[in-house]
């Protein structure tokens, strides 16, 4: 059976939800083969053997750390020469579309972004992608050398799928450009005890109509009720009230969960374009005109001052 | 030596208007007005910044302006050349059509070559492709540092240093020049052209060239050198309408109601 090879997405070894969602993709077009580089690379492993893994390759060499992008593509370049894989699965980032650009175009291969499902195809795998702000589906297959393929948060189960996850040390010859950009200094961002954002089952986002970083507090109770991570729209962020790692929209996170509540937002196409594709939206806005109610499954007109602190008290009551 | 600066622009199909797909399912730039992408402004200020700054400090600099696109894309390049960038090339040719991010990324390539640079500024993505790949597939082409989803960057001594922002931690980068940086919405609003910068644009120098003038085949590039196909586009159902109700004293509930049946709860 083909060997598929699957980049792994990991802090310090605790491999990110996205990965194992790539892993049910690549299982439906070969032996997932996963790459996992950087410190705590080995440490992966068993999470990624019951996830379907059949190989592990992993190499932690300090450029892979102290150097942006270019020496991850080196690596993943030298794991699918090793491996000779049918396919190439990203979870997608910032970082991941930028290495699986670099290497699509070193091993003269197509490339596709944000695939929200991939499937075997006749002609290799086909991906989905929503585009225009989700107003459209496509799909799309690579038509030259190996797809290159990185795949949105959420858009396929967790499953288990016990396999061998054998650990093998990746040798890795840095190019010459590996040492380009470095990373003179990195300042991990600070959890906030929720869910991460684009990872989250239930996002609970405010806009403009939160009307000040103190009225953030509303939101967050909610969010707290049920287990959601907290967004924003881009006017709340431009106005300081909440950080721009929170921002959803075309140049925040583009988020997919299966419930996303918007409060005080208008819903602007750019919003739109980093939530469109949730299962369920909610919406909160005092005027029955805002777009947002357009593709709200359930909307309440009214002042979020009134109705956010009311849902999130009935919540409470209703969980005992 | 003039310190030159390259700054990547895109013409884009206006995300407010009903943007969709042509027969040949590339986008239809026909139908929908275009502009100049809103994210590639950030890249033009940051260009004509370090410009500035340059000059200020009695060093010669130059913004150049490119695009890759069709006629229509010389609006873009009037709108970055009315903020204040010094020249412009456009690269148009019909064969050019149905490009993709891999091909278009070698044509940036080739002519940034031809115009020389020292330093390559593009926006965090397209709005219309949005797939943000673009500069770190230039560089990778050009050989030189990718510096990229800055959203703060400064340009001195023969480097350019800035912070990227990403998921799990926000990052210091630095690189040595010739470099290819691209920056994000966080890295300044971008200047609204002066009426003075709109007349003097109309007398700045806009270049054409053509796939030949870059030594590119024209199979290497348009549809049919495409290294993706798309086999499919549909429009997405609309969402059937929701139910909406009025608060009168109740929302929370109602809400909280769904959300129980929705087992949200
Ligand atoms: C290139 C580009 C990229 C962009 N990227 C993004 C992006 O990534 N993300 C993003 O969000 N935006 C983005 N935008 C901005 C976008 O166009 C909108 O300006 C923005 O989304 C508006 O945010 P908002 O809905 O919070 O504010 P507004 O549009 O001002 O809406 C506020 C809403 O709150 C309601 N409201 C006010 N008070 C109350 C109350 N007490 N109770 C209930 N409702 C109330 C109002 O009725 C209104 O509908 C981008 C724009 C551009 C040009
Ligand atoms: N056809 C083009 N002409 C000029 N610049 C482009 C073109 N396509 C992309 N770019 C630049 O590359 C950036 C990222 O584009 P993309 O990878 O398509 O999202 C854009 O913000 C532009 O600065």
């Amino acid at each position: 059976m083909a060997e598929v090879l699957v980049y792994v997405d990991h802090v310090d070894g605790a491999v990110r939800k996205p990965t194992l969602e790539v892993l049910t993709l690549a299982r439906r077009i070969g032996e997932p083969v996963a790459v996992a580089l950087g410190a705590g690379a080995a440490a992966t492993a068993a999470t990624l053997a019951e996830h379907g893994a059949v190989k592990v390759l992993t190499n932690e060499a300090a450029e892979l750390a102290d150097y942006l992008v270019v020496p991850k593509v080196d690596a993943l370049q030298a794991a699918y020469e090793q491996v000779s894989p049918a396919a190439v699965l990203l979870p997608t980032s910032a970082d991941a579309k930028e290495i699986a650009a670099r290497l699509a175009l070193r091993i003269d291969s197509g490339i596709i972004t944000d695939a929200v499902d991939v499937e075997a195809g006749a002609d290799g795998p086909v991906a989905t992608q929503s585009v225009f702000a989700a107003s459209f589906t496509t799909r799309s297959v690579v038509a030259k050398g190996t797809p290159v393929i990185t795949v949105k948060p959420n858009s396929a189960p967790v499953e288990a799928a016990p396999a061998a996850g054998s650990v093998e040390e990746l040798s890795v010859t840095f190019s010459a450009l590996a040492t380009g950009t470095k990373v003179v200094s990195r300042t991990p961002r600070q959890s906030t005890g929720r869910p991460e954002l684009t990872e989250a089952a239930i996002v609970v986002s405010g806009g403009r109509g939160v009307n000040g970083a103190e009225n953030f507090g509303i939101i967050e109770a909610l969010a707290d009720e049920l287990g959601a991570a907290v967004g924003a729209s881009r006017a709340a962020v431009d106005a300081g009230w909440y950080p721009h790692t929170n921002q959803v929209g075309q140049t925040g996170k583009s988020v997919s969960p299966q419930l996303y509540i918007a409060n005080g937002i208008s819903g602007a196409i750019q919003h739109r374009a980093g939530m469109q594709t949730s299962k369920t939206i909610v919406a909160v806005n005092k005027d029955a005109e805002a777009p947002i109610f357009e593709l709200a499954d359930y909307g309440v007109v009214g002042d979020l001052f009134q109705v956010v602190p009311q849902l999130t008290e009935e919540i409470k009551a209703r969980k005992g | 030596m003039s310190f030159k600066i390259v700054a990547l622009v895109k013409y884009v199909p206006d995300a407010t208007g009903d943007r969709h797909f042509a027969d040949d399912l590339t986008v239809d730039r026909d139908d929908v007005d275009g502009l100049l992408s809103e994210l590639d402004e950030y890249a033009v200020e940051q260009a004509l910044q370090i410009a500035e700054g340059r000059r200020q400090g009695g060093d010669d600099a130059e913004v150049t302006v490119l695009t890759v696109g069709p006629e229509d894309a010389k609006d873009a390049l009037r709108k970055a050349l009315s903020m204040g960038a010094d020249k412009a090339v456009h690269v148009e040719d019909d064969d050019l059509h149905g490009t993709d991010a891999i091909g278009t990324s070698l044509v940036l390539a080739k002519a940034i070559e031809k115009a020389g640079y020292d330093v390559v500024i593009s926006g965090m993505a397209s709005t219309d492709g949005t797939m943000g790949i673009v500069p770190a597939l230039v560089a990778e082409r050009l050989g030189v540092p990718q510096v990229t989803l800055l959203s703060e960057i400064a340009v001195e001594d023969g480097k350019v240093t800035g912070r990227r922002d990403g998921d799990a931690a926000s990052e210091q980068l630095e690189a040595s020049l010739p470099a290819v940086v691209s920056v994000t919405d966080q890295s300044g609003e971008a200047r609204y052209p002066s009426f003075k910068g709109i007349m003097a644009a109309k007398k700045k120098p806009v270049e054409s060239w053509d796939l030949s003038d870059l030594d590119i085949e024209a199979e290497e590039v348009g549809l049919e050198g495409a290294y993706t196909k798309v086999e499919s586009a549909d429009a997405r159902p609309a969402r059937t309408a929701g139910t909406i109700v009025k608060d009168e004293g109740e929302g929370g509930k109602q809400l909280a109601a769904f959300l129980a049946g929705q087992k949200f709860i």
